[in-house]
């Protein structure tokens, strides 16, 4: 057993941590450190979200009325791509993994870094590069208007910045396959001594899953894109009708990518979810095995649904019904996972903090976004629904209800660890209301409009939309000042915020083993193997105010074990 | 239980190797970093094979689609200089396997040595490819969009290409070569005046390198002229005198840089145009099928009988063999790091990866190669 001092020095706050161990720009912009990369990432994406966050609002403010002149028919349609291209490309698939992933996965390990720390760095200015190639777009005065999905043949005829944002993509994605290798790899390897698979942290399960997507349907997008390229300077003819090509076989392909890529964007916010709910209610989580198989079921699945994107493309009619009956089946490990979160929230020791409210507004956006999608996986209502409206309102409960609620969650969940300082609940708890109510003000109106006809990427409507177009618009503010609420909680938490122990939720996954802020090494001494869910093996030490392993804990003070519940 | 012991050294310079030379700091021993760079590698091989699919996926789409366009156009391809290739990387590949064998038992220099004849196999392969596009560049066998098939060769102008015969395109591709290896020999003089023996030992390995692509044009034009009689791909301008600026072509040729909407509308008033879009069977000459049997030529096809979508093919054929040569210098670099690191005598029984992984790379490019030989030259 350890003795008090021992105690102090592994999880009371320590004197040089990875935030103070070395100074000046260059230990931040040469780091290898994952926590520091992490925490650049975690900079980078918010930065790309308040940008195309406020492509948004001036969308929204241009529907206000049915006849808005604020901006020309050729402004809205850049306003809207360069929305969905930043959001999608800049922001939420680096989001989770790049950013919380790189924090937290190597300490769920117990490991001192991911497998390859410079290729970390590289991924992390791949992004840089990649984000200022898409934003090249604006600056070169020439803008892009094709839509996020670059389709052909317009992406070829149009004479705006396609090859600036398209490369941009191109380098995106190598950012992103840098990370899934990089993880995929750490999580074999790099695992604690007896940490088999079923020890780790639902989290893990949901990054190895996104990074074999990531690994897998990167690439195909990566040579997509240089054939568009090649097509729209030397005009190849394999994608342009014009030259004898085929435009439909270029959305085969990017959708072969972009459909497992919105995987890419729901997994990692799945395991953050499976973590705030398990630690939030101090209940081991139902249905481990299922939820950790449910990811690599999404995963797979997911290559295969690509064609649902073409339902009304000219597909075979053949092709269309497999692809809408593949579709279906995405549901069954979706539900899997959400009624074993219900399961677990089932007579747990319930604490509504900030995270934990994110996490319950997750449960019910996505179930919204995931049922919704139904709709538009049958083929007959497909038919009436697609490029309405209603597909912009379900894929915005999936994107933005589900990956960004998860993201907001986690980084609450995760700020104390990483800066050792609390952030303050009761602001934590408005912004999040803000953030739930603004969001189903914004996109639930979309659902009515969209099922009357609305369709989606038009810079004016009908008058009878007007109504439902102006709620949308008021609640796209109420969310923006929910989440800028939510960044000064955060920021003012990092800086001034009250010092937190090591463990101040009694989380038991092994990065609440480390001192907050952890290590540059992450842990003093070797974590103490415990499952991530048996939040027995966690005690509460009286003189650090914090949960520490069972194991080092003072013998005469711990509580005895608790049965376990048996289900 | 282990308290704060493996953290005597706190290294805030974030240096990989501070615990044991060539085993970075995160790793816990030799073992387990060799695991994940291979790991790591095989992945990012992965990786490798799904970029490439698009194109194949692409192939063979337009393969099953419009088989006579592959059948017509595979003519043009001379399928001995793609077999001189083949036969050259998988020499690669073998001494590439010797030399990861050589690191395995720390065999530096036997590894150095070996590493240098793949680098010298990657240079000729691109100096034959080099021979390819330059001579089906001289004929206008382009993209489809400026593909305009002539047999006439145009006369050098260049000084050098009028002295030895050669394509202009050809002594266009030698120029950053040729720059490459007076640099690397002028280098190499340098480091012997400042007596850094190593590195001029390492510059004289890279002019060889850069050698060996001058050692590739040199066989690839005497191949060239060699089986000139059997290929599509003969200097002498058989049917000259046919109208060569054909319809179809004339309408794409300014095509090239930008795609104006003045130039749809001219196309919609031609008749000849209006089929382009919906049916890409159609030929090239007013009258279609007027080269006839009688007068076809296997190795010499006439531009009036050939698919207007041949050009497609050598799209194809760009795409694919381009991708595969920027792969090529890819794999050179990393054969010139592990050049340096062979002579700096850093492979042990116990330290090898960086070898490895570069060879399973090496070998990857090799196989890719051993499809699209086949796919593109050996049609029919």
């Amino acid at each position: 057993m350890v003795d008090a001092s021992t105690r102090q020095k592994l999880f009371g706050t320590p004197e040089t941590n990875f935030l103070n161990c070395s100074k000046g720009w260059k230990s931040w912009a040469f780091t290898l450190d994952h926590k520091r990369i992490g925490i650049m990432y975690l900079i980078g994406v918010t930065v790309a979200l308040f940008l195309a966050g406020v492509f948004a609002l001036v969308l929204r403010s241009h529907l206000f009325t049915f006849d808005s002149t604020m901006l020309s028919d050729d402004m809205y349609n850049q306003m809207f791509t360069l929305h969905g291209a930043v959001m999608v490309f800049s922001f939420i698939i680096p989001s989770i993994p790049a950013a919380l992933g790189n924090i937290v996965l190597p300490m769920m390990l117990g490991a001192k870094d991911v497998a390859f720390p410079r290729m970390n760095l590289a991924s992390f200015y791949l992004w840089i590069i990649g984000t200022g190639c898409l934003l090249l777009a604006i600056l070169s005065g020439k803008g892009l208007d094709t839509g996020w999905t670059f389709y052909t043949p317009y992406s070829i005829d149009t004479n705006t910045g396609v090859i600036y944002a398209t490369f941009g993509a191109f380098i995106l994605g190598f950012s992103s396959i840098f990370t899934g290798l990089n993880f995929l790899v750490t999580v074999n390897t790099m695992r604690s001594k007896d940490q088999g698979w079923f020890k780790l942290p639902l989290f893990v399960w949901s990054l190895y899953a996104t990074a074999i997507i990531q690994v897998l349907a990167t690439p195909v997008l990566g040579i997509t894109l240089l054939m568009l390229i090649a097509e729209k300077t030397l005009h190849i003819g394999i994608f342009d009708p014009k030259y004898g090509g085929d435009p439909v076989l270029f959305q085969h392909f990017f959708w072969f990518y972009s459909h497992p890529a919105v995987y890419i964007m729901i997994l990692p916010a799945m395991g953050v979810i499976s973590e705030l709910i398990s630690v939030y209610s101090q209940k081991r989580i139902f249905g481990y095995s299922f939820i950790a198989f449910s990811s690599v079921a999404i995963a797979l699945l997911g290559f295969l649904v690509w064609g649902h994107h073409m339902f009304t493309s000219g597909q075979s009619l053949v092709v269309t019904l497999i692809f809408s009956a593949i579709t279906f089946t995405v549901a069954i490990p979706s539900a899997v996972k959400v009624f074993n979160w219900l399961a677990t929230l089932y007579k747990g020791s319930i604490l509504l903090n900030t995270p934990m409210c994110y996490a319950l507004s997750f449960i019910f956006l996505f179930g919204i976004g995931g049922l919704t999608g139904l709709f538009l996986g049958a083929l007959s209502t497909d038919i009436h629904l697609h490029d309405t409206y209603f597909v912009v309102a379900h894929f915005h409960f999936v994107m933005v209800g589900g990956t960004l609620t998860a993201l907001l969650g986690g980084v609450f969940h995760w700020w104390p660890k990483i800066w050792g300082r609390m952030y303050n609940d009761f602001l934590g708890r408005v912004g999040c209301f803000l953030v739930f109510s603004g969001f189903n003000l914004t996109f639930f109106p979309q659902f009515v409009m969209g099922s009357r006809g609305m369709p989606r990427r038009y810079a004016s409507y009908d008058p009878e939309f007007q109504i439902f177009h102006q709620l949308s618009t008021v609640g796209a503010f109420v969310l923006g000042i929910g989440i800028l609420l939510s960044f000064v909680v955060l920021v003012y938490a990092a800086l001034r915020g009250p010092r937190c122990s090591s463990n101040p939720f009694r989380a038991a996954s092994l990065e609440w083993q480390s001192s907050s802020p952890p290590d540059f090494h992450n842990f003093l001494q070797t974590p103490v193997l415990t499952d991530p869910y048996d939040f027995e093996s966690q005690v509460y030490d009286e003189e650090l105010d914090t949960y520490i392993p069972r194991e080092f804990a003072n013998p005469d003070k711990v509580a005895p074990r608790k049965e376990p519940v048996h289900h | 239980m282990a308290v704060a012991d493996s953290h005597d050294t706190h290294d805030d310079h974030h240096d990989l190797y501070d615990h044991g030379e060539f085993i970075a700091h995160h790793f816990d021993s030799a073992e387990q970093q060799f695991d994940s760079g291979k790991l790591g590698i095989w992945l990012f091989l992965v990786t490798e094979v799904l970029f490439f699919s698009g194109l194949f996926v692409a192939y063979t789409l337009y393969r099953t689609n419009h088989p006579e366009v592959f059948e017509q156009a595979h003519v043009f391809l001379n399928k001995y200089l793609g077999g001189l290739n083949t036969i050259v990387l998988l020499f690669s590949s073998l001494t590439m396997a010797l030399g990861v064998r050589a690191a395995q038992l720390g065999r530096n220099k036997n590894c150095s040595v070996y590493i240098l004849i793949t680098m010298v196999c990657a240079t000729m392969f691109l100096g034959v490819k080099a021979v390819e596009y330059s001579h089906k560049w001289d004929m206008g066998i382009l993209v489809r969009s400026a593909f305009n098939l002539t047999y006439t060769h145009p006369t050098p102008t260049t000084e050098i290409g009028k002295a030895l015969h050669i394509s202009d395109y050809l002594v266009y591709l030698c120029i950053v070569p040729a720059l490459l290896l007076a640099g690397f020999l002028a280098a190499s003089v340098i480091s012997k005046l400042i007596n850094k023996a190593m590195l001029a030992k390492f510059m004289v390995a890279m002019a060889i390198t850069v050698s060996g692509y001058f050692l590739g044009v040199v066989v690839g034009v005497i191949f060239m002229s060699a089986t000139d009689a059997e290929t599509g791909s003969s200097h002498a301008s058989v049917i000259a005198e046919q109208p060569l600026m054909l319809m179809a072509s004339t309408q794409d040729e300014h095509d090239e840089g930008d795609h104006d909407e003045g130039d749809h509308d001219k196309a919609a008033a031609d008749p000849n145009h209006e089929g382009d879009h919906a049916d890409h069977e159609e030929h090239f000459g007013s009258h279609p099928a007027d080269g006839g049997e009688a007068s076809f030529d296997a190795h010499h096809p006439d531009p009036s009988t050939l698919s207007r979508d041949v050009g497609i093919f050598f799209s194809i054929y760009y795409c694919m063999t381009g991708l595969h040569a920027i792969h090529i210098i890819g794999g050179i670099i990393a054969l010139a790091w592990l050049y340096w690191r062979s002579l700096l005598g850093h492979w042990r029984t116990d330290y090898f990866g960086p070898v490895d992984y570069v060879g399973l790379y090496w070998h990857l490019v090799d196989l890719i190669w051993i499809y699209l030989f086949p796919l593109l030259y050996l049609i029919d």
